[in-house]
């Protein structure tokens, strides 16, 4: 078995049978990291980044051990752990998992009601013209409108309280997924619904059993694309006016400059973030076996 | 077993006239292979006599009746391709017809209907050799498989009309010898009326006790969508070999020309 013979299995990396030299012959687009080469690659950009706020963090401290815009790990790190465990003083509320329940409670309901907007109306304007006609038009004027522009118009409207900002999360993110699901929905080919047609089906038949089973993975695909500007209209909404949530918080202390929260606020964002986009490809790739047979996604 | 008759077909797309003059009466239980050159109005043919689309003039009746204006049971279709739905199981595939007519609401049947229903389709599954991919969705079956299941999930409804729209065209030949071979028993079970529209001329003269070519009779260099194109040759194929094979040189010379 040469190198040639192989060129996808074999690992990279000096412990190979084949010699050095004849590996490297190989074009650079067919040569494959090993599963630990592939781990540690990943890794060297996080660790360039830790270790350049590792070194300019310490650099500032030593001049100023009071500076506030770059605490060191270990400073985060505490305080990070006061803020999940300690009550604060005036509330009495652990601050860290305060925030993170009334965030999560706005992002999810936000989400969840866009994702149902999106699958309704998404099936709607994909499969039925007269739903088409009625609505698609519509759909594309207000998914062009600025959502943080109508912010104020729903706090006026809708007060201060959880449902605007769940209403600007709506607003941001159902009309581009509900565009999505559509799209997905109308590339359907149409051979299989006439086939359905010819099977004796009713136009709701063919929605329950054609169609809503092949928008489903495209619905969580459009729900991990939202995710990200839902985050964006969270924060945004939450800077304004709120009374706890993650981007309140980050909003509240940034006129202490306080860094040593801030920072570990944005890590944790993204933690949870990282986390729930996971968590849905996970879901897609289980529940959908048939749309993603080699058991793999984006 | 159902007599299809057309009168007086024509067909424009935005004025462009795609067929004209199309008459054609079609005796019960003949399989009735059309072929001729790319563009010239097959596919559009097979896609009225499925409803699928409506003609500009004309009618096409089915045992003397016009036919529905949108597919329905009473015509099957298999595609080349996209015909079976790929998410669900080559089993489930087979039920869904049975549950479309049984449930009218959420089109599936649970329990015990649903374990009758996939019992029912046991026996197709074996005929057709897709007992050991049963359980297996249509992005793992071959490419034949795929034809056969979308043929076999054709002929649930019995049909009184099946509509073939180039079945075989991706298929490698092998295969495609078997599928002919799998098409005519089937064919000689059911004694369905069968419309095939191919591309190959010997498949056509293979399987079919009739072929009908089209083409376009007049021709415009200057404007070519100018005329549409109607039945050039109208062949019942008596089974004398010799003058089948003459005539299927001729044809294929025909329609090579034109393309």
């Amino acid at each position: 078995m040469s190198a040639v013979d192989q060129p996808v299995t074999k690992p990279a990396g000096g412990e190979a049978k084949t010699p050095r030299r004849r590996s490297s012959r190989r074009r650079l687009l067919n040569r494959r990291p090993s599963r630990a080469v592939s781990v540690s690659l990943a890794l060297l950009p996080f660790a360039l980044i830790l270790g350049a706020y590792v070194v300019a963090s310490s650099a500032r401290l030593a001049e100023n051990p009071f500076d506030p815009v770059t605490p060191s790990l270990t400073a985060m790190a505490e305080t990070f752990w006061r803020m999940a465990t300690e009550p604060d003083v005036r509330t009495g509320d652990l601050l860290l998992w305060t925030d993170t329940a009334s965030s999560l409670i706005r992002l999810g309901a936000g989400v969840v009601i866009s994702a149902a907007i999106a699958l309704v109306m998404g099936i709607g304007i994909g499969l039925l013209p007269f739903f088409r006609s009625t609505f698609a038009p519509v759909v594309a004027a207000i998914s062009l409108i600025p959502p943080i522009t109508v912010l104020p118009i729903l706090y006026i409207t809708l007060g201060v309280g959880e449902t605007a900002k769940i209403a600007l999360i709506i607003f941001g993110i159902a009309p581009v997924m509900v565009r999505g699901v559509a799209r997905a929905v109308s590339e359907i080919p149409e051979e299989q619904i006439v086939k359905a047609e010819t099977l004796g089906a009713s136009t709701w038949q063919i929605i329950m059993r054609v169609v809503l089973p092949q928008a489903l993975p495209h619905l969580v695909n459009v729900t991990r694309l939202g995710l990200g500007p839902a985050w964006i209209f969270l924060v945004t909404a939450e800077a304004i006016v709120a009374e706890s949530g993650l981007g309140y918080r980050i909003f509240l202390v940034r006129r202490y400059s306080a860094m040593d929260i801030i920072l570990p606020y944005v890590a944790w964002i993204t933690l949870i973030a990282y986390l729930i986009d996971l968590a849905l490809r996970q879901f897609a790739t289980r529940a959908f076996r048939w749309a993603y047979p080699s058991g793999r996604t984006l | 077993m159902s007599r299809v008759t057309v009168e007086d077909l024509f067909m424009d797309y935005d004025q462009a006239p795609v067929l004209e003059r199309i008459n054609i009466d079609v005796e019960p239980s003949t399989f009735c292979a059309i072929v001729g050159a790319s563009g010239c109005g097959k596919s559009t043919f097979l896609r009225l006599l499925l409803s699928q689309e409506r003609p500009s003039r004309g009618e096409i009746l089915i045992d003397g009746e016009p036919v529905a204006e949108e597919p329905t049971p009473d015509r099957g279709i298999v595609f080349q391709r996209y015909s079976v739905f790929p998410h669900l199981t080559v089993t489930d595939n087979l039920v869904l017809a049975s549950e479309f007519g049984r449930s009218a609401f959420l089109g599936r049947l649970f329990g015990s209907a649903r374990r009758k229903a996939r019992d029912d389709v046991a026996d197709t599954l074996k005929s057709i050799g897709l007992w050991q991919a049963r359980d297996r969705y249509p992005a793992q079956l071959s490419g034949g498989m795929q034809q056969r299941l979308a043929i076999a999930q054709a002929l649930l409804m019995k049909p009184k009309v099946l509509l073939l729209d180039e079945p075989f065209g991706a298929l490698d030949p092998g295969i495609r010898a078997d599928m002919h071979e799998i098409l005519m028993a089937l064919w000689r079970e059911t004694k369905m009326t069968v419309f095939m529209v191919t591309h190959d001329i010997r498949e056509a003269f293979k399987l079919a006790t009739r072929v009908l070519v089209f083409d376009k009779v007049r021709h415009d260099p200057d404007h070519p969508e100018a005329y549409g194109a109607t039945i050039t040759y109208d062949l019942p194929l008596d089974r004398n070999r010799a003058q089948v094979a003459a005539l299927e040189a001729q044809i294929a010379e025909t329609t090579g020309r034109t393309q």
